[in-house]
């Protein structure tokens, strides 16, 4: 594994164990600027898990993240975000009672270090309701921003979900199956959505659409048993015959 | 000797306290609500057997009885009809619909029978000294802890022993499991409702020469039985009794030796526990 | 509906203060309870005092729907810093200064105080352990009043609090005219931070952590921090009210750090409906005065009615009054789908 110029994050030898259950072992992950990473392996093997501990949502027990040249493995997921470590959620963790372009406001307004204004405001949340709305409509949503977030179709709380996300500014995203939930139908509206991003991101995508994720990474990670089994490109990766009998026993694609 | 005095007058408290608060645990572990309505059980019960001795000479101890199963009666009444809906809410409607219900007790309580605090029903037989080999203690102190220890087991055989106590233990430690596995769940609230009920007006009434009996009885004692509930661990029946048992000896050596501070000892000793153990000394596998 | 409908409805959702927005007629409404309050201080002769004690109890109420409101802090305390606010006016005007601003600033910043140490140590906490802990707070705070009796006068109440005239020019006379107008302008002052705090970004990702924890983590927002500023927040008003209350009623009791006042002023809240600022306003008054006329013949048929009340509101009435005013005019202005404004806000 081959450490490029320009890596925003490395992680090395990360592990977590639940009691006598090792869920995560010894997993190295180098993500450089604009990656697009595709994590897939088989249930159970530890991906969410893996995302819990880089956003600190869980402690790890041993192991390095480092952003830039931060090591942020102790950091709070609060301190995290501010590095510009950022991820959407499997199952929607949206503010229900609140309208969609707030939802996305209050992030911006967090990013901003606006969110302690209490009394004099005006302007800069303003600032944050148009930054919020370019963010909306960059996810083709821009027309549903005045609406309660709890009336809006399934997909497009996915798409707000996303540009929560942008709207933090992030410089790596972790996608949590964002096509998690979301008929076959419309599964080409998160696959247009993702290709929208901003190319300088790096962007970890978890997802169980197979066909989603060879379609956008340009590398894939097979996650097994909490270890990383290989990393390769795509036409590799479901041509590999122990992916094949490991993962799915089947053919992948 | 102060200190074993002081030893068995707070085993004795505690004994009230946890035959009244052992019914919240379950219930508040079971269903998860915050239910501020507890110690109105408890004011009903004591309220009927004080009326029922003094007004038509019923003996103490069948009054007792009386009032557990009325107490019961009401608890199974009101868990149909205002907690049932509760059990999907938050804990803001939850804590107040349970202060509404408070209220209410509070009020129909002293409309029937006054508004000035009810004198202690302790039977002749129980009121004297009786002498336990170093010194004479009250008779009426023993008979709690006795009754206390007694009700302590039939609780322990009917939770740890019985087929219908391993199922409400698995629906305390995993709700939804026990209704996946197609456990009729709601009666077992009625039914564990019913008996918290019963036991918190039997502890009402017996207990009425330990935690006297007033208009606001319902919402004074209720910090000490949510304190057993937390301190416990929420849905835990021996937690219940350790605390019970704690609290009651805490808080009677804090007024004995340093009486200048009242209950602020064991207040602080709670609050201080609760940082330190956020879900009680002894919490269900659910919570822990 | 069309998004239009759905910006009006989202609006009136958010809270009502007007600010920075084109005015229109629906505005002139947020003059209304000022207006009556004024109206009521030149007709209400015999009565100023009732209608002090109105205004304590609505800004005690306000303070409430800020933490438990807005931020969907559980507590069951919030008469410690009540009480904490009406002996610190009292202990500050005897000893130190009878002037009322003096002591109004220096009770609310002790409360204020005090629901930063308390807020640092138990926000950490969430559901029933939470609510336990505020209530420990609340009997701790008892138990010390009742004690330091050199202090505080225990169970007598603290006594002999003098205050001198407001600004040196306005006396508090014997009918509660001036008292009146003082807890008016503490009031409206307080009501004003409160409207901006609650449509601030502040106020908002308060909300957010109310609605959901997690998402807020999510976004890098300093969750526990942010809970405990909005809880002192609360506190130092709820220490204001209750400094009005020690300087109107020149005394001071141990029921000001009750459970039951805790209570109560949670029930004034959700009957007026939380969340809505003016919940308090309607909640407090109808509770005081209904309480004052009903407690002439019994205190213990006003606890039935309000318990009975506080049942029917919780299990068929979520919102409050202000929950059933706002479905009502909404009705009335054939905007049909008032769900959003009465629908479950747990």
């Amino acid at each position: 594994m081959n450490v490029a110029a320009d890596n925003i994050l490395t992680v090395r030898g990360l592990c977590k164990n639940f009691g006598a259950l090792a869920v995560t072992q010894q997993v190295d992950l180098d993500l450089a600027r604009g990656a697009r990473i595709g994590l897939i392996g088989p249930n159970g093997a530890g991906k969410t898990t893996l995302v819990n501990l880089l956003t600190g949502m869980l402690s790890s027990d041993a192991g390095t993240i480092v952003i830039d040249g931060h090591h942020i493995e102790k950091a709070k997921p609060e301190t995290r975000v501010r590095h510009g470590l950022v991820r959407t959620h499997q199952i929607n963790t949206l503010l229900m009672e609140t309208s969609v372009r707030d939802n996305v406001a209050i992030a911006v307004a967090e990013r901003q270090n606006y969110a302690w204004r209490m009394l004099r405001y005006g302007p800069q949340w303003r600032a944050c309701l148009d930054e919020a709305q370019h963010y909306l409509e960059e996810m083709r949503i821009g027309h549903a921003g005045d609406r309660r977030v709890s009336e809006l179709p399934y997909g497009e709380q996915r798409l707000l979900e996303i540009a929560i996300g942008l709207s933090l500014k992030p410089r790596i995203l972790l996608l949590d199956e964002p096509g998690a939930g979301i008929p076959s139908t419309e599964a080409h509206i998160i696959h247009e959505a993702l290709e929208s991003l901003p190319p300088d991101i790096a962007i970890l995508l978890i997802e169980h659409d197979m066909d989603l994720v060879f379609k956008f990474a340009r590398e894939i990670v097979v996650l097994v048993l909490g270890r990383v089994l290989t990393r390769d490109v795509p036409a590799n990766i479901s041509s590999n015959a122990e992916v094949r009998s490991v993962y799915l026993g089947r053919s992948v694609v | 000797m102060q200190a074993l005095t002081i030893l068995l007058d707070g085993i004795s408290y505690g004994m009230v306290l946890f035959i009244i608060s052992v019914g919240l645990t379950v219930t508040m572990g079971l269903m998860r609500v915050v239910n501020l309505a507890h110690g109105a059980f408890a004011m009903i019960g004591g309220y009927i057997a004080t009326v029922l001795v003094l007004q038509a000479g019923v003996p103490f101890l069948l009054s007792a009885l009386i009032a557990a199963v009325v107490a019961g009666a009401l608890g199974g009444l009101a868990e149909l009809t205002v907690y049932r809906p509760l059990y999907r809410k938050g804990e803001l409607p939850q804590v107040l619909l349970t202060i509404g219900l408070c209220f209410v007790v509070i009020a129909g309580l002293t409309l029937f029978v006054g508004a000035t605090p009810l004198p202690a029903i302790v039977p002749a037989s129980l009121d004297r000294m009786v002498d336990i080999g170093f010194r004479s203690y009250p008779a009426y102190r023993l008979f709690l802890i006795v009754v206390g220890a007694v009700l302590a087991f039939i609780v322990w055989l009917i939770v740890e022993r019985s087929l219908f106590g391993a199922r409400l233990r698995a629906a305390v430690d995993d709700p939804q499991m026990a209704r996946a596995v197609g456990m009729n769940v709601n009666r077992m609230f009625t039914v564990t409702f019913i008996g918290g009920c019963a036991l918190a007006g039997f502890g009402g009434a017996i207990g009425a020469g330990v935690l006297p009996l007033e208009p606001f009885y319902a919402l004074r004692y209720l910090v000490y039985f949510l304190i057993v509930v937390a301190v416990g661990g929420m849905g835990s029946f021996r937690g219940s009794l350790v605390a019970a048992l704690a609290i009651g000896i805490v808080d009677t050596a804090g007024r004995y030796i340093v009486p200048q501070f009242g209950g602020f000892l064991l207040y602080v000793l709670v609050f201080g526990l609760l940082l330190w153990r956020p879900n009680g000394l002894l919490p269900p596998k659910s919570v822990a | 509906m069309t998004n239009q409908q759905q910006a009006t409805t989202q609006q009136q959702i958010l809270a009502p203060a007007a600010m920075s927005r084109p005015f229109s007629p629906a505005m002139l409404w947020h003059l209304l309870p000022w207006v009556i309050a004024l109206i009521f201080f030149f007709v209400g002769d015999g009565y100023h005092s009732l209608g002090t004690n109105i205004l304590v109890m609505i800004l005690f109420a306000l303070s409430l729907d800020l933490a438990l409101g807005y931020a969907g802090i559980i507590t069951l305390g919030h008469a410690a810093f009540f009480g904490a606010g009406a002996y610190a006016a009292g202990i500050f005007a005897i000893h130190f200064n009878a002037d009322p601003v003096l002591g109004l600033l220096a009770a609310t910043a002790i409360a204020g105080l005090l629901g930063l140490l308390t807020g640092m140590l138990i926000l950490h906490t969430r559901g029933e352990t939470l609510l336990m802990l505020t209530l420990a707070i609340a009997a701790i705070f008892y138990e010390i009043a009742n004690h330091a009796r050199w202090l505080t006068g225990g169970d007598d109440g603290l006594s002999g609090i003098r205050v001198t005239p407001v600004f040196g020019l306005f006396r508090f006379d014997l009918w509660g005219k001036t008292a009146f107008l003082y807890a008016l302008s503490v009031l409206f002052i307080w009501f004003i931070i409160a409207a901006l705090v609650v449509r601030s970004p502040f106020g908002r990702s308060l909300d957010g952590i109310r609605q959901n924890t997690k998402r807020m983590r999510a976004i890098g927002t300093p969750v526990w921090w942010r809970l405990v500023a909005m809880y002192s927040l609360s506190a130092a008003m709820a220490g204001s009210a209750g400094a009005l209350t020690a300087q109107s009623t020149r005394l001071v009791g141990l029921s000001t750090l009750e459970l039951l006042t805790s209570g109560i002023v949670a029930v004034m809240l959700v009957l007026g409906g939380e969340r809505r600022l003016y919940g308090a306003f309607i909640g407090a008054a109808i509770y005081v005065v209904v309480q004052d006329f009903a407690g002439s013949i019994s205190p213990f048929i006003w606890m039935f009615v309000i318990g009975f009340l506080l049942i029917i509101i919780v299990l068929f009435f979520e919102g409050g009054l202000m929950g059933i005013i706002d479905s009502v005019v909404a009705k009335l202005k054939g905007k049909a789908d008032a769900s959003g404004q009465t629908g479950k806000r747990t």
